[in-house]
């Protein structure tokens, strides 16, 4: 391995490590990652470049190193999901309906990361306003999963909405990326493209300068090549934030520091519900190995039960889209950047938004206004908001026996761009796994344990109580380390240099 | 629940969005099979169970009654499609 891809395989771990040591700087860090940019160019998983931006961080990094003064993500090369507003870099959450956006302002998670001395490479491809299992509804295109094989007739999803993110660290083209979860948007393309993802407890994170989905539900998160990655970029973007409302006034634990912990003794719950009619063996195997690690490492299974599992998709689609519906409204031509023009302001609204939206948003725009209007409100939404009452009211239960919970992330490996796009419920599908934790705001991370018969990468999933972020780590980074997972994708940048 | 083309054109209607005619049928197929899945619900029997409106306290946090921010027209509108000074230009609403 030369020395480029030696810098392009390493973990923020490990180059935080070589950092300090000055093993290297910032600036060839950087350097090596923009030089591979070309290599992962064909994936299309950036909508945005930002080159010499990341240069002058690099510098500004290197600068802050030497003064003694770096924080953990001080000269990481990552990319932003594009749907966290950054000052003076177009933001457009993959929508045309946002034309050349630049937003005055900076999100207060990218700008976490900003403070601490990262550096940003891009900002990375997603579904249309994170609206996707397969990043297929983006208006910049597709994105290809780095593991898509030599042969396939199609390139594979990296899986929704972050695509870009997961798909982007999968081939070693950034560091590490943030994600936003609503409904598994950060644990499913992780699975899909063998990195780690975590969905922090709805609340850690600062959803204030991201472009809203549904705003009882959205996250911000990191995807990462390690599960201790995860746990320094978490411990960069959480905290309380006066700005979001919904920020939860907790302290944030040092996360990284409590993978040290172990799991000797946590009580480990193994839902029964997620055993769905029709399970892949496949997957259902990979989740009894996952069960056989944990005990191996000392925790205790506990079978258990989750009764509203089923009901957890169906009551999401409902409460995303009513409240999609009512954060879209604000794509009126008027104060964005694009406008279709028309005679008066009604019609303006409707030309703007027709040509605007994408057909899966457009769809969910629709369906969402739906569930809202007079006379549906009481039997969609309402009764759904119920429903969400209790299938949070059915985590709570099991959490007073057990501490986490494990499960599979998704019910099948990377599928083709192009397949289940006819029927739009066959797409839904993919998030029966990580929608529950979603709908009752837990924390939970995907953490890559197999591959399938295919040679593609197969995620497991730890869900655990609220705020409890550091349980979940520590069985992730036991999955991990049992499991082994060392396995790179076909489409690699900096391999064959 | 089945929606058929006037309903879809009326939905679209009040979510301000232009549909062609030419997609009504189309769309009004694919709504009603979203609805005829999250139907299901419907066999839960949720009496006396509270809605659930959002994750954590449902008290929204007060914070001191002071200027945080403002003066800031120009950044306001710097996206806006018909910027008229520090205002937002709209077609003509009042004839």
């Amino acid at each position: 391995m030369s020395a480029l891809s030696d810098l392009l395989r390493l973990d923020i771990a490990s180059a935080r490590t070589g950092l300090a040591a000055k093993d290297f700087s910032a600036r060839e860090l950087t350097e090596a990652y923009l030089a591979a940019a070309d290599v992962a160019r064909p994936l299309n998983g950036f909508i945005t470049e930002t080159p010499e931006r990341a240069l002058d961080d690099a510098d500004a990094a290197d600068a802050r190193i030497q003064a003694g003064e770096a924080a953990p993500m001080t000269g990481m090369p990552i990319a932003q999901k594009d749907l966290f507003c950054t000052e003076g870099v177009k933001t457009t959450a993959a929508s045309k309906i946002l034309g050349g956006f630049t937003p005055p302002y900076e999100s207060t998670v990218s700008g976490k990361l900003k403070a601490d001395g990262a550096v940003l490479l891009g900002k990375a491809n997603l579904d249309e306003f994170a609206m996707g299992s397969a990043n297929i509804t983006s208006a910049a295109g597709p994105v290809t999963n780095p593991w898509t094989p030599d042969d396939a007739p199609a390139p594979l999803t990296p899986g929704g909405s972050s695509g870009g993110s997961a798909a982007l660290v999968a081939a070693g083209a950034v560091i590490a990326a943030t994600g936003t979860d609503t409904g598994g948007s950060i644990r499913q393309p992780a699975a899909l493209c063998g990195v780690v993802g975590m969905k922090p407890t709805y609340g850690r994170c600062s959803r204030w300068g991201v472009v809203a989905f549904a705003s009882s539900l959205d996250q911000p998160g990191p995807i990462t090549r390690s599960v201790r990655d995860a746990a320094i970029m978490l411990g960069a973007i959480a905290g309380h934030d006066p700005k979001d409302s919904t920020s939860a006034n907790v302290p944030s634990v040092g996360f990284e520091a409590a993978l040290a912990g172990g799991v000797k003794g946590m009580r480990v719950g193994v839902p029964r519900e997620y055993r769905s009619d029709g399970m892949p063996e496949e997957i259902d195997a990979l989740w009894r190995e996952g069960v056989e690690m944990a005990k191996a490492a000392g925790a205790e299974i506990v079978d258990v039960s989750l009764p509203m599992t089923r009901m957890a998709l169906p009551a999401y689609y409902i409460v995303a889209l009513a409240e999609a519906s009512s954060n879209l409204a604000r794509y009126d031509g008027v104060r964005y950047c694009v406008r279709e023009e028309a005679d008066d302001l009604i019609e303006m609204y409707s030309q703007t938004r027709g040509a605007g939206f994408g057909e899966e948003v457009r769809r969910r725009i629709l369906i969402g206004t739906y569930v809202l209007s007079a006379g549906y409100y009481d039997a969609y939404y309402k009764q759904a908001q119920k429903v969400r009452t209790l299938i949070a009211n059915d985590f709570n239960s099991v959490f007073n026996d057990v501490d986490v919970l494990l499960a599979p992330t998704t019910p099948s490996a990377a599928f083709a761009i192009g397949e289940k796009i006819e029927d739009p419920v066959a797409m839904y599908m993919n998030d029966i796994f990580t929608v529950p934790a979603s709908m009752a705001g837990l924390p939970a991370i995907s953490v890559p344990a197999g591959l399938s018969a295919e040679g593609l990468p197969l995620g497991l999933q730890v869900i655990g109580r609220p705020f409890d972020e550091a349980s979940v780590l520590k069985l992730g980074l036991a999955l991990e380390d049992a499991a082994g997972f060392d396995r790179t994708p076909r489409l690699l940048a900096g391999a064959a240099s | 629940m089945s929606l058929d083309r006037d309903a879809v054109s009326h939905i679209a209607r009040l979510a301000r969005i232009n549909v062609a005619d030419g997609e009504l049928d189309n769309l009004a197929g694919e709504l009603s099979q979203i609805l005829s899945f999250v139907e299901q619900l419907n066999s839960v029997d949720t009496t006396g169970v509270e809605p659930m409106v959002g994750v954590g306290s449902v008290m929204a946090p007060l914070r001191d009654d002071v200027v945080t921010d403002g003066a800031q027209a120009e950044a306001v509108v710097s996206n806006a499609p018909d910027p008229v000074g520090p205002y937002f230009g709209v077609p003509k609403v009042i004839e």
